[in-house]
Protein backbone atom coordinates (compact mmCIF):
# COMPACT_ATOMS: atom_id res chain seq x y z
CA UNK A 1 0.00 0.00 0.00
CA UNK A 2 1.47 3.22 -1.07
CA UNK A 3 2.69 5.48 1.66
CA UNK A 4 2.71 9.35 1.74
CA UNK A 5 3.71 11.93 4.02
CA UNK A 6 1.19 15.34 3.80
CA UNK A 7 0.19 18.23 6.54
CA UNK A 8 -3.44 17.66 7.52
CA UNK A 9 -5.59 20.01 9.03
CA UNK A 10 -6.77 19.56 12.70
CA UNK A 11 -10.74 20.97 12.52
CA UNK A 12 -12.24 19.33 15.63
CA UNK A 13 -10.34 18.46 19.33
CA UNK A 14 -12.75 16.70 21.21
CA UNK A 15 -11.84 15.86 24.38
CA UNK A 16 -13.47 13.01 26.21
CA UNK A 17 -11.70 12.87 29.67
CA UNK A 18 -8.73 14.44 31.26
CA UNK A 19 -6.62 11.81 29.44
CA UNK A 20 -8.38 11.05 26.05
CA UNK A 21 -8.76 13.10 22.70
CA UNK A 22 -10.29 12.26 19.47
CA UNK A 23 -8.71 14.54 16.69
CA UNK A 24 -10.43 15.13 13.51
CA UNK A 25 -7.94 15.56 10.41
CA UNK A 26 -8.71 16.89 7.25
CA UNK A 27 -6.77 15.35 4.26
CA UNK A 28 -5.64 18.29 1.79
CA UNK A 29 -7.15 16.20 -0.65
CA UNK A 30 -8.44 12.93 -1.29
CA UNK A 31 -7.69 9.96 1.15
CA UNK A 32 -6.25 7.60 -0.02
CA UNK A 33 -6.85 3.73 0.54
CA UNK A 34 -6.00 2.61 4.38
CA UNK A 35 -6.90 -0.17 6.42
CA UNK A 36 -7.94 -1.46 9.85
CA UNK A 37 -4.89 -1.91 12.02
CA UNK A 38 -2.51 0.88 10.45
CA UNK A 39 -1.16 3.44 11.80
CA UNK A 40 0.74 6.73 11.25
CA UNK A 41 3.61 8.65 12.59
CA UNK A 42 2.53 12.24 13.88
CA UNK A 43 5.26 14.69 13.56
CA UNK A 44 5.17 16.78 17.12
CA UNK A 45 7.25 19.50 16.82
CA UNK A 46 11.02 19.94 17.16
CA UNK A 47 11.01 20.14 20.91
CA UNK A 48 14.26 18.70 22.59
CA UNK A 49 11.85 15.72 23.71
CA UNK A 50 9.99 15.54 20.81
CA UNK A 51 12.36 14.78 18.05
CA UNK A 52 11.18 11.24 16.55
CA UNK A 53 7.57 10.75 14.94
CA UNK A 54 5.11 9.18 17.27
CA UNK A 55 3.31 6.31 16.24
CA UNK A 56 -0.56 6.32 16.41
CA UNK A 57 -3.48 3.83 15.32
CA UNK A 58 -5.93 4.81 12.98
CA UNK A 59 -9.25 5.10 15.07
CA UNK A 60 -11.48 5.72 12.15
CA UNK A 61 -12.12 7.40 8.78
CA UNK A 62 -14.50 9.02 6.62
CA UNK A 63 -14.25 8.94 3.54
CA UNK A 64 -16.70 11.22 2.17
CA UNK A 65 -15.20 13.73 3.80
CA UNK A 66 -11.60 12.96 3.64
CA UNK A 67 -11.10 12.99 7.27
CA UNK A 68 -9.25 10.51 9.48
CA UNK A 69 -9.76 10.31 13.39
CA UNK A 70 -6.96 9.57 15.91
CA UNK A 71 -8.31 8.82 19.57
CA UNK A 72 -4.67 10.05 21.77
CA UNK A 73 -3.81 9.04 25.32
CA UNK A 74 -2.00 11.65 27.43
CA UNK A 75 1.21 9.46 28.48
CA UNK A 76 4.19 11.83 27.96
CA UNK A 77 5.45 15.12 26.14
CA UNK A 78 4.37 14.48 22.59
CA UNK A 79 0.92 12.77 23.15
CA UNK A 80 0.26 16.30 25.74
CA UNK A 81 1.41 18.26 22.68
CA UNK A 82 -1.05 16.11 19.84
CA UNK A 83 -3.82 16.94 22.36
CA UNK A 84 -3.44 20.48 22.57
CA UNK A 85 -3.30 20.38 19.08
CA UNK A 86 -6.25 23.16 17.94
CA UNK A 87 -8.68 23.57 15.11
CA UNK A 88 -6.84 24.84 11.93
CA UNK A 89 -3.46 23.86 13.14
CA UNK A 90 -1.76 21.57 10.85
CA UNK A 91 -0.46 17.75 12.01
CA UNK A 92 2.37 16.31 10.08
CA UNK A 93 2.09 12.61 9.08
CA UNK A 94 3.53 9.90 7.15
CA UNK A 95 0.60 7.09 6.33
CA UNK A 96 -0.43 4.61 6.18
CA UNK A 97 1.70 2.31 7.69
CA UNK A 98 2.15 -1.33 8.81
CA UNK A 99 -0.07 -4.28 8.10
CA UNK A 100 -4.10 -4.38 8.97
CA UNK A 101 -6.66 -6.80 10.74
CA UNK A 102 -7.09 -9.84 8.46
CA UNK A 103 -11.05 -10.35 7.81
CA UNK A 104 -12.30 -13.31 9.06
CA UNK A 105 -13.38 -16.41 7.77
CA UNK A 106 -16.02 -16.97 9.87
CA UNK A 107 -18.77 -14.70 10.91
CA UNK A 108 -18.95 -14.62 15.30
CA UNK A 109 -15.75 -12.19 16.12
CA UNK A 110 -14.84 -10.28 19.73
CA UNK A 111 -12.86 -7.23 19.65
CA UNK A 112 -11.08 -6.87 22.90
CA UNK A 113 -9.28 -3.41 23.47
CA UNK A 114 -8.28 -1.52 26.78
CA UNK A 115 -6.48 1.82 27.23
CA UNK A 116 -5.65 3.50 23.54
CA UNK A 117 -5.60 -0.03 22.26
CA UNK A 118 -9.54 0.47 21.59
CA UNK A 119 -8.58 3.15 18.88
CA UNK A 120 -8.12 0.86 15.82
CA UNK A 121 -10.96 -1.55 16.56
CA UNK A 122 -13.21 1.41 15.68
CA UNK A 123 -11.96 1.59 12.36
CA UNK A 124 -12.11 -2.37 12.20
CA UNK A 125 -15.80 -2.79 13.59
CA UNK A 126 -16.96 -0.40 11.11
CA UNK A 127 -15.19 -2.28 7.89
CA UNK A 128 -16.72 -5.45 9.66
CA UNK A 129 -20.18 -4.12 9.73
CA UNK A 130 -19.47 -2.94 5.79
CA UNK A 131 -19.02 -7.08 5.17
CA UNK A 132 -22.59 -7.78 7.15
CA UNK A 133 -20.88 -9.15 10.49
CA UNK A 134 -21.82 -7.69 13.35
CA UNK A 135 -19.55 -8.00 16.19
CA UNK A 136 -18.85 -7.95 19.87
CA UNK A 137 -16.75 -5.53 21.69
CA UNK A 138 -15.47 -6.17 25.34
CA UNK A 139 -13.33 -2.92 26.37
CA UNK A 140 -11.98 -2.94 29.82
CA UNK A 141 -10.89 0.33 31.65
CA UNK A 142 -9.89 0.69 35.44
CA UNK A 143 -12.65 3.16 35.73
CA UNK A 144 -15.94 3.98 34.37
CA UNK A 145 -14.51 7.49 33.54
CA UNK A 146 -11.92 5.17 31.54
CA UNK A 147 -14.48 4.01 29.40
CA UNK A 148 -14.48 5.94 26.10
CA UNK A 149 -16.32 6.28 22.84
CA UNK A 150 -19.05 3.66 23.83
CA UNK A 151 -22.19 5.21 21.61
CA UNK A 152 -19.01 5.03 18.64
CA UNK A 153 -18.46 1.02 19.48
CA UNK A 154 -22.54 0.92 20.13
CA UNK A 155 -23.17 2.37 16.73
CA UNK A 156 -21.12 -1.02 15.33
CA UNK A 157 -21.94 -3.43 17.48
CA UNK A 158 -23.10 -5.22 20.60
CA UNK A 159 -20.72 -3.45 23.54
CA UNK A 160 -19.77 -5.43 27.08
CA UNK A 161 -17.26 -3.43 29.15
CA UNK A 162 -15.71 -4.32 32.43
CA UNK A 163 -14.01 -1.66 34.79
CA UNK A 164 -11.41 -2.61 37.41
CA UNK A 165 -13.67 -0.82 40.54
CA UNK A 166 -16.43 -2.72 39.35
CA UNK A 167 -18.43 1.08 38.93
CA UNK A 168 -19.85 -0.15 35.25
CA UNK A 169 -20.06 -3.57 33.69
CA UNK A 170 -18.58 -6.65 35.08
CA UNK A 171 -15.73 -5.54 37.97
CA UNK A 172 -12.49 -6.91 36.96
CA UNK A 173 -10.46 -7.15 33.65
CA UNK A 174 -11.72 -8.01 30.51
CA UNK A 175 -10.71 -11.98 31.18
CA UNK A 176 -12.93 -11.77 33.72
CA UNK A 177 -16.15 -10.70 32.01
CA UNK A 178 -18.42 -13.39 31.21
CA UNK A 179 -18.07 -13.25 27.49
CA UNK A 180 -14.46 -14.90 28.32
CA UNK A 181 -15.60 -17.06 30.81
CA UNK A 182 -18.01 -19.75 29.51
CA UNK A 183 -16.54 -22.90 28.40
CA UNK A 184 -17.94 -23.20 25.05
CA UNK A 185 -17.59 -19.79 23.76
CA UNK A 186 -19.92 -18.24 20.47
CA UNK A 187 -16.54 -16.94 18.76
CA UNK A 188 -14.78 -18.22 15.78
CA UNK A 189 -12.61 -14.80 16.09
CA UNK A 190 -10.61 -12.17 18.47
CA UNK A 191 -9.05 -8.85 17.79
CA UNK A 192 -7.28 -7.60 20.23
CA UNK A 193 -5.09 -4.24 21.17
CA UNK A 194 -4.09 -2.94 24.61
CA UNK A 195 -1.32 -3.33 27.38
CA UNK A 196 0.67 -6.70 26.92
CA UNK A 197 -0.40 -8.15 30.21
CA UNK A 198 -4.55 -8.39 28.77
CA UNK A 199 -3.61 -9.24 25.45
CA UNK A 200 -1.60 -11.90 26.44
CA UNK A 201 -4.43 -13.38 28.08
CA UNK A 202 -6.45 -13.02 25.90
CA UNK A 203 -4.62 -14.72 23.52
CA UNK A 204 -4.12 -17.35 25.64
CA UNK A 205 -7.79 -17.97 26.44
CA UNK A 206 -8.34 -17.63 22.54
CA UNK A 207 -5.74 -20.59 22.36
CA UNK A 208 -7.15 -22.76 25.04
CA UNK A 209 -10.82 -22.56 22.70
CA UNK A 210 -9.28 -22.91 19.38
CA UNK A 211 -10.32 -19.34 18.33
CA UNK A 212 -8.36 -17.51 15.98
CA UNK A 213 -6.75 -14.35 17.49
CA UNK A 214 -4.89 -11.26 15.70
CA UNK A 215 -3.20 -9.13 18.60
CA UNK A 216 -1.83 -5.94 17.80
CA UNK A 217 1.63 -4.78 18.85
CA UNK A 218 3.01 -0.79 20.75
CA UNK A 219 7.02 -1.74 20.44
CA UNK A 220 8.55 1.49 20.27
CA UNK A 221 9.78 2.61 16.55
CA UNK A 222 11.85 4.86 15.17
CA UNK A 223 10.86 5.21 11.85
CA UNK A 224 7.29 3.45 11.63
CA UNK A 225 8.70 2.22 8.12
CA UNK A 226 10.99 -0.54 7.87
CA UNK A 227 14.51 1.23 7.81
CA UNK A 228 15.39 1.49 11.53
CA UNK A 229 14.91 -2.29 12.66
CA UNK A 230 14.57 -0.97 16.00
CA UNK A 231 10.76 -2.32 16.65
CA UNK A 232 11.33 -5.79 16.21
CA UNK A 233 9.49 -8.60 18.04
CA UNK A 234 10.15 -12.43 18.16
CA UNK A 235 8.15 -14.47 16.24
CA UNK A 236 8.42 -17.75 15.17
CA UNK A 237 10.38 -16.74 11.76
CA UNK A 238 13.01 -14.20 14.11
CA UNK A 239 12.67 -10.92 14.70
CA UNK A 240 10.03 -9.28 12.64
CA UNK A 241 9.04 -5.31 12.46
CA UNK A 242 6.11 -4.44 14.06
CA UNK A 243 6.12 -1.50 11.80
CA UNK A 244 5.70 -3.44 8.50
CA UNK A 245 5.54 -7.13 9.05
CA UNK A 246 3.31 -5.74 12.15
CA UNK A 247 1.75 -4.08 13.97
CA UNK A 248 -1.11 -7.26 13.76
CA UNK A 249 0.35 -10.72 14.07
CA UNK A 250 -1.64 -13.98 14.23
CA UNK A 251 -1.20 -14.51 18.56
CA UNK A 252 0.72 -18.11 17.72
CA UNK A 253 3.17 -16.63 15.67
CA UNK A 254 4.65 -14.75 18.35
CA UNK A 255 7.62 -15.66 21.04
CA UNK A 256 5.45 -14.79 23.95
CA UNK B 1 23.63 26.07 -13.33
CA UNK B 2 25.66 24.90 -10.37
CA UNK B 3 27.70 21.72 -10.58
CA UNK B 4 26.70 19.28 -7.97
CA UNK B 5 28.90 16.46 -9.00
CA UNK B 6 31.62 15.19 -6.62
CA UNK B 7 35.08 13.43 -7.71
CA UNK B 8 35.26 10.88 -4.81
CA UNK B 9 38.53 9.65 -5.33
CA UNK B 10 37.59 8.42 -8.79
CA UNK B 11 33.87 7.91 -8.12
CA UNK B 12 31.80 10.34 -9.83
CA UNK B 13 28.82 11.45 -7.28
CA UNK B 14 25.93 13.23 -9.16
CA UNK B 15 25.77 15.08 -5.63
CA UNK B 16 27.04 14.80 -2.31
CA UNK B 17 24.25 13.89 -0.44
CA UNK B 18 24.34 10.00 0.02
CA UNK B 19 22.37 7.94 3.22
CA UNK B 20 23.57 6.56 5.59
CA UNK B 21 24.03 2.87 7.11
CA UNK B 22 21.34 1.55 8.89
CA UNK B 23 19.07 4.13 8.63
CA UNK B 24 17.84 3.64 4.58
CA UNK B 25 17.59 0.15 4.26
CA UNK B 26 17.98 -1.32 0.75
CA UNK B 27 16.41 2.27 -0.44
CA UNK B 28 13.56 0.48 -1.41
CA UNK B 29 11.45 1.31 2.04
CA UNK B 30 11.84 4.81 0.51
CA UNK B 31 10.96 4.29 -2.59
CA UNK B 32 7.08 5.50 -2.22
CA UNK B 33 8.01 8.62 -0.99
CA UNK B 34 10.73 9.53 -3.87
CA UNK B 35 13.14 8.37 -6.52
CA UNK B 36 16.38 6.98 -4.74
CA UNK B 37 18.18 7.51 -8.20
CA UNK B 38 18.73 11.23 -7.32
CA UNK B 39 21.10 10.18 -4.50
CA UNK B 40 25.21 10.99 -4.38
CA UNK B 41 24.94 7.25 -3.29
CA UNK B 42 23.26 4.79 -0.88
CA UNK B 43 24.50 2.47 1.92
CA UNK B 44 22.97 -0.06 1.91
CA UNK B 45 22.37 -2.16 5.49
CA UNK B 46 25.15 -3.09 7.96
CA UNK B 47 25.73 -6.83 6.03
CA UNK B 48 27.47 -9.87 8.03
CA UNK B 49 29.13 -12.80 6.25
CA UNK B 50 26.60 -14.64 8.11
CA UNK B 51 23.03 -14.16 8.89
CA UNK B 52 22.31 -12.20 12.40
CA UNK B 53 19.28 -11.82 14.35
CA UNK B 54 21.25 -8.66 16.30
CA UNK B 55 20.16 -7.74 19.83
CA UNK B 56 16.73 -8.43 21.52
CA UNK B 57 14.37 -5.31 21.78
CA UNK B 58 14.22 -2.72 23.21
CA UNK B 59 16.91 -1.28 21.02
CA UNK B 60 15.67 2.36 20.53
CA UNK B 61 15.52 5.06 23.28
CA UNK B 62 14.66 8.56 22.21
CA UNK B 63 16.71 11.09 23.70
CA UNK B 64 17.34 14.99 23.61
CA UNK B 65 17.86 15.44 19.68
CA UNK B 66 18.79 11.94 19.40
CA UNK B 67 18.50 8.77 19.48
CA UNK B 68 20.00 5.39 21.06
CA UNK B 69 19.96 2.43 18.99
CA UNK B 70 21.28 -1.18 19.80
CA UNK B 71 20.19 -2.70 16.53
CA UNK B 72 23.13 -5.15 16.30
CA UNK B 73 23.73 -6.07 12.73
CA UNK B 74 20.60 -7.85 12.02
CA UNK B 75 20.72 -8.41 8.62
CA UNK B 76 20.52 -12.19 6.65
CA UNK B 77 24.28 -12.00 5.67
CA UNK B 78 25.99 -11.18 2.67
CA UNK B 79 25.30 -14.39 0.36
CA UNK B 80 21.45 -13.43 0.84
CA UNK B 81 22.22 -9.88 -0.18
CA UNK B 82 23.91 -11.21 -3.29
CA UNK B 83 21.17 -13.51 -4.34
CA UNK B 84 18.42 -11.85 -3.34
CA UNK B 85 18.52 -8.30 -2.40
CA UNK B 86 21.21 -6.70 -5.21
CA UNK B 87 19.11 -8.32 -7.98
CA UNK B 88 15.88 -6.11 -6.95
CA UNK B 89 18.10 -2.92 -6.27
CA UNK B 90 20.78 -2.95 -8.80
CA UNK B 91 19.06 -0.84 -11.42
CA UNK B 92 18.97 1.98 -9.08
CA UNK B 93 20.82 5.05 -10.77
CA UNK B 94 23.08 5.98 -8.11
CA UNK B 95 26.18 4.07 -6.03
CA UNK B 96 25.18 1.89 -3.99
CA UNK B 97 27.66 0.81 -1.18
CA UNK B 98 27.65 -2.42 1.06
CA UNK B 99 28.35 -1.92 4.67
CA UNK B 100 30.70 -4.45 5.44
CA UNK B 101 31.26 -5.63 9.06
CA UNK B 102 32.88 -8.68 10.99
CA UNK B 103 33.66 -10.31 13.93
CA UNK B 104 37.14 -11.67 12.71
CA UNK B 105 39.50 -10.21 9.86
CA UNK B 106 38.71 -13.07 8.12
CA UNK B 107 34.96 -12.73 8.07
CA UNK B 108 35.55 -9.37 6.98
CA UNK B 109 37.47 -10.32 4.02
CA UNK B 110 35.36 -13.27 2.87
CA UNK B 111 32.38 -10.94 2.78
CA UNK B 112 34.41 -8.41 0.69
CA UNK B 113 34.93 -10.93 -1.52
CA UNK B 114 31.92 -11.62 -2.34
CA UNK B 115 30.65 -7.73 -2.88
CA UNK B 116 33.82 -7.46 -5.09
CA UNK B 117 32.04 -9.70 -7.59
CA UNK B 118 29.25 -7.48 -7.98
CA UNK B 119 29.07 -5.34 -10.68
CA UNK B 120 26.73 -2.78 -9.89
CA UNK B 121 28.58 -1.95 -6.48
CA UNK B 122 31.56 0.26 -6.78
CA UNK B 123 32.44 0.76 -3.09
CA UNK B 124 31.88 -0.66 -0.17
CA UNK B 125 32.21 1.13 3.47
CA UNK B 126 34.26 -0.67 5.61
CA UNK B 127 32.38 -0.50 9.08
CA UNK B 128 35.32 -0.85 11.84
CA UNK B 129 33.41 0.99 14.48
CA UNK B 130 29.64 -0.55 15.30
CA UNK B 131 29.30 -0.34 18.58
CA UNK B 132 26.52 -2.26 19.18
CA UNK B 133 28.08 -5.78 19.06
CA UNK B 134 30.29 -7.49 21.53
CA UNK B 135 33.14 -9.07 19.20
CA UNK B 136 34.89 -6.97 16.30
CA UNK B 137 32.89 -3.89 14.89
CA UNK B 138 34.04 -1.33 17.13
CA UNK B 139 37.13 -3.01 18.32
CA UNK B 140 38.85 -3.16 15.31
CA UNK B 141 38.34 0.82 14.88
CA UNK B 142 39.88 2.24 18.37
CA UNK B 143 43.53 1.09 17.86
CA UNK B 144 45.74 2.04 14.99
CA UNK B 145 47.22 -1.55 14.76
CA UNK B 146 44.21 -3.48 14.65
CA UNK B 147 42.36 -0.82 12.03
CA UNK B 148 45.49 -1.08 9.88
CA UNK B 149 45.21 -5.05 9.93
CA UNK B 150 41.52 -5.19 8.94
CA UNK B 151 42.12 -2.19 6.11
CA UNK B 152 45.18 -3.93 4.47
CA UNK B 153 43.63 -7.27 4.96
CA UNK B 154 40.80 -6.19 3.24
CA UNK B 155 42.37 -3.92 0.81
CA UNK B 156 44.44 -7.11 -1.03
CA UNK B 157 40.82 -8.65 -2.07
CA UNK B 158 39.13 -5.61 -2.68
CA UNK B 159 39.59 -4.42 -6.42
CA UNK B 160 36.67 -1.39 -5.97
CA UNK B 161 36.55 1.82 -3.71
CA UNK B 162 37.39 1.38 -0.63
CA UNK B 163 35.57 3.30 1.92
CA UNK B 164 36.41 3.05 5.54
CA UNK B 165 34.06 4.37 8.70
CA UNK B 166 35.43 5.67 11.59
CA UNK B 167 34.50 5.15 15.36
CA UNK B 168 34.33 8.65 17.29
CA UNK B 169 34.70 6.54 20.29
CA UNK B 170 38.50 7.59 20.82
CA UNK B 171 40.50 9.54 21.91
CA UNK B 172 42.33 10.74 18.28
CA UNK B 173 40.14 10.35 15.26
CA UNK B 174 43.09 12.12 13.24
CA UNK B 175 45.55 9.29 14.45
CA UNK B 176 43.24 6.17 13.20
CA UNK B 177 41.90 8.25 10.07
CA UNK B 178 45.80 8.82 9.08
CA UNK B 179 46.11 4.92 9.83
CA UNK B 180 43.93 3.84 7.43
CA UNK B 181 44.78 6.26 4.78
CA UNK B 182 48.38 4.30 4.56
CA UNK B 183 46.85 0.77 4.99
CA UNK B 184 44.92 1.57 1.54
CA UNK B 185 41.31 3.29 2.51
CA UNK B 186 40.42 5.18 -0.90
CA UNK B 187 37.99 7.91 1.71
CA UNK B 188 37.17 7.71 5.46
CA UNK B 189 33.63 8.33 6.47
CA UNK B 190 32.79 9.56 9.89
CA UNK B 191 31.25 9.37 12.26
CA UNK B 192 29.42 6.01 13.47
CA UNK B 193 27.34 6.64 16.57
CA UNK B 194 28.74 7.47 20.26
CA UNK B 195 28.61 5.11 22.32
CA UNK B 196 25.47 6.05 25.18
CA UNK B 197 22.97 4.74 27.75
CA UNK B 198 20.01 5.54 29.18
CA UNK B 199 18.06 4.34 32.50
CA UNK B 200 14.29 4.85 32.79
CA UNK B 201 13.92 6.13 36.47
CA UNK B 202 10.31 4.74 36.87
CA UNK B 203 11.31 1.74 36.63
CA UNK B 204 15.21 2.27 37.18
CA UNK B 205 16.28 -0.12 34.94
CA UNK B 206 18.01 0.28 31.28
CA UNK B 207 16.05 1.60 28.47
CA UNK B 208 18.17 -1.13 25.61
CA UNK B 209 18.63 -4.80 26.38
CA UNK B 210 22.21 -4.18 25.53
CA UNK B 211 22.14 -1.15 28.44
CA UNK B 212 24.68 0.99 26.04
CA UNK B 213 23.79 1.63 22.74
CA UNK B 214 24.66 3.98 19.97
CA UNK B 215 24.04 8.00 19.62
CA UNK B 216 23.04 9.35 16.25
CA UNK B 217 20.69 12.95 15.52
CA UNK B 218 21.56 16.10 15.98
CA UNK B 219 22.57 15.93 19.56
CA UNK B 220 26.00 14.59 18.28
CA UNK B 221 26.59 17.25 15.18
CA UNK B 222 28.95 19.42 16.80
CA UNK B 223 31.40 16.50 17.72
CA UNK B 224 30.80 15.26 14.43
CA UNK B 225 31.77 18.35 12.37
CA UNK B 226 34.72 18.90 14.95
CA UNK B 227 35.80 15.56 14.17
CA UNK B 228 35.71 15.65 10.02
CA UNK B 229 37.30 19.31 10.90
CA UNK B 230 40.63 17.32 12.53
CA UNK B 231 40.75 14.88 9.98
CA UNK B 232 40.82 17.55 7.34
CA UNK B 233 44.24 18.53 8.66
CA UNK B 234 46.16 14.94 8.32
CA UNK B 235 44.94 13.55 5.40
CA UNK B 236 44.45 13.37 1.62
CA UNK B 237 42.01 11.06 0.72
CA UNK B 238 38.30 12.79 0.62
CA UNK B 239 36.32 12.55 3.86
CA UNK B 240 33.00 11.58 3.81
CA UNK B 241 31.27 13.32 7.26
CA UNK B 242 27.79 12.75 8.76
CA UNK B 243 26.14 12.76 12.47
CA UNK B 244 23.15 14.81 12.99
CA UNK B 245 22.82 16.30 9.66
CA UNK B 246 18.76 17.41 9.37
CA UNK B 247 19.09 20.01 6.66
CA UNK B 248 21.01 21.44 4.06
CA UNK B 249 22.99 24.24 6.59
CA UNK B 250 24.01 20.95 8.41
CA UNK B 251 25.42 19.48 5.09
CA UNK B 252 27.35 22.40 4.18
CA UNK B 253 28.92 22.93 7.63
CA UNK B 254 30.26 19.52 7.03
CA UNK B 255 31.39 20.72 3.65
CA UNK B 256 33.01 23.74 4.93
CA UNK B 257 35.12 21.33 7.58
CA UNK B 258 36.48 19.32 5.24
CA UNK B 259 33.82 16.89 3.87
CA UNK B 260 33.67 15.84 0.03
CA UNK B 261 30.49 14.36 0.52
CA UNK B 262 27.82 13.89 3.51
CA UNK B 263 25.56 11.23 4.89
CA UNK B 264 22.16 11.40 5.84
CA UNK B 265 21.32 8.83 9.17
CA UNK B 266 18.36 9.64 11.26
CA UNK B 267 16.73 12.27 9.70
CA UNK B 268 15.63 10.26 7.34
CA UNK B 269 13.27 8.70 10.05
CA UNK B 270 11.91 12.01 10.61
CA UNK B 271 11.32 13.28 7.32
CA UNK B 272 11.94 10.13 4.50
CA UNK B 273 12.22 12.81 1.84
CA UNK B 274 14.64 15.08 3.59
CA UNK B 275 18.00 14.06 1.26
CA UNK B 276 15.66 15.74 -1.90
CA UNK B 277 15.70 18.75 0.38
CA UNK B 278 19.41 18.65 1.32
CA UNK B 279 20.30 18.11 -2.39
CA UNK B 280 18.24 20.94 -3.55
CA UNK B 281 19.43 23.08 -0.73
CA UNK B 282 22.98 23.20 -1.39
CA UNK B 283 22.13 24.21 -4.91
CA UNK B 284 20.44 27.19 -3.94
CA UNK B 285 23.18 27.51 -1.24
CA UNK B 286 26.00 27.69 -3.73
CA UNK B 287 23.76 29.94 -6.32
CA UNK B 288 23.34 32.60 -3.41
CA UNK B 289 26.68 32.56 -2.37
CA UNK B 290 28.74 32.02 -6.05
CA UNK B 291 30.06 28.48 -5.72
CA UNK B 292 30.09 27.28 -9.59
CA UNK B 293 30.82 23.74 -7.91
CA UNK B 294 29.72 22.59 -5.09
CA UNK B 295 33.07 20.91 -4.76
CA UNK B 296 34.19 24.49 -4.01
CA UNK B 297 32.52 24.71 -0.55
CA UNK B 298 34.76 21.21 0.88
CA UNK B 299 36.98 22.60 3.38
CA UNK B 300 36.12 26.57 2.59
CA UNK B 301 36.01 27.09 6.46
CA UNK B 302 37.19 30.86 6.82
CA UNK B 303 39.84 30.04 9.42
C1 LIG C 1 1.45 0.88 16.21
C2 LIG C 1 1.15 1.77 17.39
C3 LIG C 1 -0.09 2.34 17.50
C4 LIG C 1 -0.38 3.20 18.57
N1 LIG C 1 -1.63 3.75 18.63
C5 LIG C 1 -1.91 4.65 19.59
C6 LIG C 1 -3.18 5.29 19.61
O1 LIG C 1 -4.03 5.06 18.76
N2 LIG C 1 -3.42 6.21 20.59
C7 LIG C 1 -2.46 6.51 21.53
O2 LIG C 1 -2.73 7.36 22.38
N3 LIG C 1 -1.27 5.90 21.54
C8 LIG C 1 -0.96 4.98 20.59
N4 LIG C 1 0.28 4.37 20.57
C9 LIG C 1 1.23 4.67 21.65
C10 LIG C 1 1.92 6.02 21.40
O3 LIG C 1 2.77 5.89 20.28
C11 LIG C 1 2.75 6.45 22.62
O4 LIG C 1 1.90 6.66 23.70
C12 LIG C 1 3.52 7.72 22.34
O5 LIG C 1 4.56 7.47 21.42
C13 LIG C 1 4.10 8.30 23.61
O6 LIG C 1 4.82 9.46 23.31
P1 LIG C 1 5.04 10.59 24.43
O7 LIG C 1 6.03 11.56 23.93
O8 LIG C 1 3.74 11.14 24.85
O9 LIG C 1 5.57 9.74 25.68
P2 LIG C 1 7.04 9.49 26.21
O10 LIG C 1 6.93 8.37 27.18
O11 LIG C 1 7.65 10.76 26.69
O12 LIG C 1 7.82 9.00 24.95
C14 LIG C 1 9.19 8.72 24.98
C15 LIG C 1 9.55 7.83 23.80
O13 LIG C 1 9.00 6.53 23.95
C16 LIG C 1 8.10 6.21 22.90
N5 LIG C 1 6.92 5.56 23.48
C17 LIG C 1 6.44 5.73 24.73
N6 LIG C 1 5.36 4.94 24.93
C18 LIG C 1 5.16 4.25 23.78
C19 LIG C 1 4.21 3.28 23.38
N7 LIG C 1 3.24 2.84 24.17
N8 LIG C 1 4.31 2.79 22.12
C20 LIG C 1 5.28 3.21 21.29
N9 LIG C 1 6.20 4.13 21.63
C21 LIG C 1 6.15 4.65 22.85
C22 LIG C 1 7.77 7.54 22.26
O14 LIG C 1 7.41 7.41 20.90
C23 LIG C 1 9.02 8.32 22.46
O15 LIG C 1 9.97 7.99 21.47
C24 LIG C 1 0.61 3.48 19.54
C25 LIG C 1 1.87 2.92 19.42
C26 LIG C 1 2.16 2.07 18.35
C27 LIG C 1 3.53 1.48 18.22
C1 LIG D 1 19.07 2.64 13.72
C2 LIG D 1 20.48 2.85 13.24
C3 LIG D 1 21.17 1.78 12.66
C4 LIG D 1 22.50 1.96 12.22
N1 LIG D 1 23.15 0.90 11.62
C5 LIG D 1 24.41 1.09 11.14
C6 LIG D 1 25.09 0.04 10.44
O1 LIG D 1 24.56 -1.04 10.23
N2 LIG D 1 26.35 0.27 10.00
C7 LIG D 1 26.98 1.48 10.18
O2 LIG D 1 28.11 1.67 9.75
N3 LIG D 1 26.35 2.50 10.82
C8 LIG D 1 25.09 2.33 11.29
N4 LIG D 1 24.44 3.37 11.93
C9 LIG D 1 25.14 4.66 12.09
C10 LIG D 1 24.76 5.64 10.99
O3 LIG D 1 25.09 5.14 9.73
C11 LIG D 1 25.44 7.01 11.23
O4 LIG D 1 26.83 6.81 11.24
C12 LIG D 1 25.03 7.65 12.52
O5 LIG D 1 23.68 7.40 12.80
C13 LIG D 1 25.29 9.17 12.57
O6 LIG D 1 24.53 9.87 11.62
P1 LIG D 1 23.08 10.55 11.92
O7 LIG D 1 23.24 11.36 13.15
O8 LIG D 1 22.77 11.34 10.69
O9 LIG D 1 22.14 9.41 12.12
C14 LIG D 1 23.13 3.22 12.38
C15 LIG D 1 22.42 4.28 12.96
C16 LIG D 1 21.11 4.12 13.38
C17 LIG D 1 20.39 5.29 14.00
S1 LIG E 1 10.29 1.46 13.43
FE1 LIG E 1 11.94 1.54 12.07
S2 LIG E 1 11.90 -0.47 11.26
FE2 LIG E 1 10.13 -0.44 12.47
Amino acid sequence: MKKYVDDFKVIKNERLNHEYVVLTLQHPGKLPPMLPGQFVEVRVDNGPNTFLRRPISIHDIDEENNTMLLLVQEIGEGTQLMCALKEGDTCNMVYPLGNSFAMPDKPRVLLVGGGCGIAPLLFMGRRLKANGIEPQFLLGARTAEGLIALDAFKQLGTVHTTTEDGSVGTKGFVIHHPVMRTQTPDIDQIYTCGPEAMMKVVAKYAGNHNIKCQVSLENHMACGFGACLCCVAETLDGNKCTCTDGPVFDSTYLKW
Amino acid sequence: MVDLSIDLNGLDLKNPVMTASGTFGYGEEFMDFFDVSRLGGIMVKGTTLKHREGNPYPRMAETPQGMLNAVGLQNKGVHYFADTIYPRIKHYDTHLFVNVSGSTIEEYVETAEVVNALDHIPGIELNISCPNVKEGGMAFGTSCPSAVAVVEAVRKVYKKHLMVKLSPNVTNIAEIAKAVEDAGADSVSLINTLLGMAIDVKTRKPILSTITGGLSGPAVKPIAVRMVWQVAQVVNIPIVGMGGIMNANDAIEFMLAGASAIQVGTANFIDPAVTLKIIDGIEAYCKEHGFAKASDLVGAMQA
